[in-house]
């Protein structure tokens, strides 16, 4: 049980680590697919499988094809794959950043008392959770809805913009 | 150690490379993916406490985690359409260029 939540952990945080710090944005894209595939494991370890097919085919699926879409409109040469390093100093700045909320995060972690019982294997089926979204949560469905709708119009919207004035430039 | 911290420490590591990432890279397609990556830590988050919390029956922690993912993709979706809609008033996507307000 622990060893698999370690392997799972090491293997999204290196693939994590691995895209951030890579210079070809593709292969960070692509990465980063194999780190949120690791998310999923962890969630179908912790019992969640719903979760674990939603962030399959929302993550895996869809994210990372919007990303690649946007990385391959984004650029105007192969050279640009791989722009220019960044500035060193702001690297250091931001790993001491890192470093420093990660020393809060663990220090916090390790030092509170967490005498939770771990408890039987939880089991939530997809039939209990449609009954609860149908439910008590009708209402935030309904929510999130209209926020996907409203964000992904405005998402259209932005794009097209830039298209309608160059036509109206051009006539 | 407990899975529970276990699991807080993944997630708690994912955090910060996500926001070392968002904080260290130029390129604004990679903040963003830093960003997601955060959003996919707190996920983790509430998933650990879900399944070794105190209240054994409720599945708070999954709906909860339903609605984070709507939310990050919404935001993914505007984001990226933020990131073209940038680069073709200013023609790159480096963040240090995009600088001003009116194109």
């Amino acid at each position: 049980m622990i060893v698999a939540l370690i392997t799972i952990a090491l293997f999204t945080l290196a693939s994590a680590a691995l895209a951030m710090s890579l210079r070809n944005l593709i292969h960070s894209a692509l990465l980063l697919v194999a780190s949120w595939a690791g998310v999923a494991m962890f969630y179908l370890w912790a019992g969640a499988e719903f979760l674990a097919f939603a962030q399959g085919l929302i993550y895996i699926g869809a994210i990372s094809m919007v990303v690649l879409f946007a990385v391959l409109l984004t650029r105007r040469s192969v050279a640009e794959l791989a722009p220019a390093p960044d500035g060193k100093w702001r690297s250091v700045t931001a790993i001491y950043t890192g470093c420093a909320v990660a020393a809060v995060f663990f220090g916090a972690i390790l030092f509170t008392p967490l005498n939770f019982s771990a408890g039987p294997a939880r089991s939530f089926t997809v039939r209990e959770l449609g009954q609860q979204l149908m439910g008590p949560q009708a209402a935030a469905v309904l929510v999130v809805g209209v926020i996907l709708t409203v964000a992904l119009l405005g998402g259209v919207v932005l794009a097209a913009v830039g298209r309608r004035t160059e036509k109206e430039d051009a006539s | 150690m407990s899975p529970l911290q276990l699991s807080l420490l993944f997630s708690s590591a994912l955090f910060c490379i996500g926001l070392v990432g968002a904080l260290a890279r130029s390129n604004t397609i990679l903040v963003l993916l830093g960003i997601e990556l955060m959003l996919n830590a707190t996920n983790i988050n509430f998933i650990a406490f879900w399944r070794y919390g105190p209240n054994h029956t409720a599945g708070t922690g999954v709906i909860f985690v339903l609605f984070s993912i709507a939310v990050a993709a919404a935001e993914a979706a505007v984001g990226l359409a933020l990131v073209i809609a940038v680069y073709r008033h200013q023609q790159s996507i480096r963040l240090q260029e995009a600088n001003r307000l009116k194109g």
